[in-house]
């Protein structure tokens, strides 16, 4: 191939005054951009190369960089934008399927921020989260319909297993391959500091982490990678995952070079080799064989723990829902169209797939109308970005919340969208050893449980705000929001009124 | 006595150890002053060492029964009271008997002109060595691990 017509995506300015020359910036960058010029002896940089990752700029001790968005303008058309115009020519110079990392960046509408909550005034007066008690607690799996109470005080029904979380939300499925080992432990970690649980995704369970097993929900998928008894009876619940919020329909491919010691071994699969997880699970041909599989691995783990499925937002979400509530599921977990992902084909990651705000609502209400609400709780992922949308979430009639680019901007992600890559500088999405030590699993840590600790401070000063003291009192309280810019077909299905009404 | 311990697992090699060394012994502490206005910019005290993807920060150990102080020729070398290994550059001659002696290769010669030693102080006077505050990772910790 020739010429590349392909303009730089970044520019980095470099302030003169300012940069003393120190290589920080040429030691750091994995993608080459930065580079010192032994003759000139300066520092310049190679922006074609440049992906944005900020490694630079919050490492340059003098702040001499700043990167900017490539300034040259293509002929204004508002049918072909800028972003299909690269990619065409991309595909023009590769001739193959576009990647992308992390979630869905168009700009369709994000339903959370049209929706807004309420608060109590004069009538039913707000609590003070600060002098009063306020729960957060939060049992996920199967609800018995009625409990029948011995005389002597004590639940004589068989209350199915539970698990029991400090807050509504969780660490979600990103698996040892896709992340490094360091940001596996960081999710663990945390969710053992918080009192949650962290999801290992479909890349198996490794050594050093079964110490944190209480807090582990082990991931089995169309690869069953790494999936043996030992790993399903530790623990402490169990997801089929059947799809994800950025690719619906789509498997996933762990590239060879991810595949290092480490990852092969948790993967029982051999060095080096490819790790693909086919689309659909070749056992699961309908809801009676999705059954087969849940009871499986039910009987697997002595019936102990409870097995969530989860799906990606698609269009007949609520009646799949249904079909897997009547499968025997505890748990349903429900991937909205924003989830995020390493790597996914950009067209599938932007084109597929539902709102989770809707369908958390159509599920709530198809549970709720069938009257099995109770045999099932609801986890609801992709895009939760801060404790307001995970009260509205609640409200709509989640139980609780997963989060994983929230959890991983925490660890130092800056959201580049290059984790297919594999050269994540900030140690993240990567494999190879001198980039996985970026990322120090104590600093992660602690930002981690940082951000889930002043979120869960504002979920109670919300609720506290409504005059609600529980968050169960929240679950499908859809009394508590209203719509702004948002059509009579779109309130409906949401189960809301529009604000004012 | 607290000394600086490196933590090779986490040092990923920016060298800002390094730099943030010559800030802590430049006249006015200021990093693009120190780089861009004084006139004699102060050695780093403090090397990175890297090989593939193993790399860690190494400085002065400040030996219990150090080489450098039994060896120097002018006194200059001394162990104080707290433990530190310090030079006196009033009385180092450059004759660089310490560097031929130190086991770990830790004293490095003046540049330039300036032919006296340069060694970690473990920045004396701050409350932790500029090396440490400022590693963006925690690759470098200054505690008390007790005896070596």
């Amino acid at each position: 191939m020739g010429l590349s017509m392909l303009a730089p995506e970044y520019r980095v300015d470099r302030d003169k005054e300012r940069c003393i020359d120190c290589k920080v910036c040429v030691t750091q960058c994995p993608y080459d951009v930065h580079y010192f010029d032994g003759d000139e002896e300066k520092v310049f940089a190679r922006e074609e190369n440049c992906v944005n990752c900020h490694r630079c700029v919050v490492l340059c001790p003098t702040r001499a960089l700043i990167i900017r968005k490539y300034p040259l303008e293509l002929r204004e058309n508002s049918a072909w934008k800028e972003i299909d115009i690269r990619q065409l020519q991309k595909q023009a110079e590769t001739g193959g399927i576009l990647l992308s990392g992390m979630g869905n960046p168009k700009p369709l509408p994000v339903y959370w921020d049209k929706i807004l909550l309420n608060a109590s005034q004069v009538t039913n007066p707000s609590i003070d989260p600060l002098r009063e008690p306020m729960e957060l607690k939060t049992f996920l799996g199967s609800k018995p319909e009625r409990l029948e109470i011995g005389c002597d005080g004590s639940v004589k029904t068989k209350i199915a297993p539970q698990l029991e979380l400090s807050a509504p939300v969780m660490f979600t499925a990103m698996s040892f391959g896709s992340i490094s080992l360091n940001a596996c432990r960081v999710l663990a970690e945390a969710a053992h500091d918080l009192g949650i649980y962290y999801n290992t995704g479909e890349g198996g369970l490794h050594q050093s982490l079964y110490e944190f097993a209480d807090n582990t929900i082990v991931q089995v998928a169309s690869g069953r990678f790494g999936v043996n008894s030992e790993y399903l009876k530790t623990g402490a619940g169990i997801e089929i995952k059947i799809g994800q919020g950025a690719k619906p329909g789509i498997g996933g491919h762990l590239p060879g070079e991810k595949v290092r010691e480490e990852v092969a071994a948790t993967r029982m699969i051999p060095l080096g080799t490819d790790a693909i997880s086919p689309a659909p699970h070749h056992d699961i041909y309908s809801i009676e064989d999705l059954r087969q599989l849940i009871f499986a691995l039910k009987e697997a783990s002595d019936y102990e723990k409870p097995v969530s499925v989860k799906i990606a937002a698609v269009h007949n979400v609520a009646a799949i829902a249904s079909g897997i509530a009547r499968a025997g599921a505890d748990i349903i977990t429900i991937d909205g169209f924003r989830g995020g992902t390493g790597a996914a084909p950009t067209r599938i990651r932007d084109n597929v797939g539902i709102p989770i705000e809707f369908a958390i609502s159509a599920v709530d209400n198809r549970l709720k109308d069938e009257g099995i609400r109770n045999q099932v709780s609801v986890v609801a992922a992709g895009s939760i970005r801060n404790s307001a949308d995970i009260v509205k979430a609640v409200a709509l009639g989640a139980d609780a919340v997963y989060i994983g680019t929230a959890a991983l901007l925490a660890m130092g992600c800056h959201l580049c969208r290059k984790c297919y890559m594999g050269k994540c500088s900030w140690g993240i999405a990567t494999q190879q050893p001198h980039l996985v030590k970026r990322l120090n699993p104590e600093i992660g840590r602690e930002r981690l449980v940082n951000l889930v600790t002043g979120w869960k401070h504002e979920i109670k000063e919300i609720l506290g705000g409504m005059g609600i003291n529980a968050v169960d009192s929240l679950r499908g309280n859809r009394h508590m929001l209203r719509g702004v810019d948002l059509n009579s077909r779109e309130l409906d299905i949401l189960g809301i009124k529009a604000a004012g009404e | 006595m607290k000394r600086i311990y490196a933590r090779e697992e986490y040092c990923v090699g920016c060298r800002l150890c390094e730099i943030f060394c010559v800030v802590g012994h430049s006249k006015t502490r200021d990093i693009l002053k120190a780089y861009k206005k004084e006139l004699h910019r102060p050695s780093p005290r403090v090397v990175v060492w890297e090989n593939g993807p193993l790399s860690f920060a190494f400085q002065c150990r400040h030996c219990d029964q150090p080489n450098c102080v039994e060896a120097c020729i002018t006194g200059a070398l001394s162990k104080n009271e707290e433990g530190k290994v310090l030079c006196n550059e009033d009385k180092c001659v450059g004759c660089w008997t310490c560097i031929t002696v130190c086991p770990f290769g830790a004293i490095k010669r003046g540049e330039g002109d300036n032919k006296k030693i340069v060694k970690c102080d473990l920045c004396s006077g701050e409350e932790e060595p500029y090396c440490v505050s400022h590693c963006p990772n925690r690759a470098i910790v200054y505690e008390e691990r007790g005896v070596e």
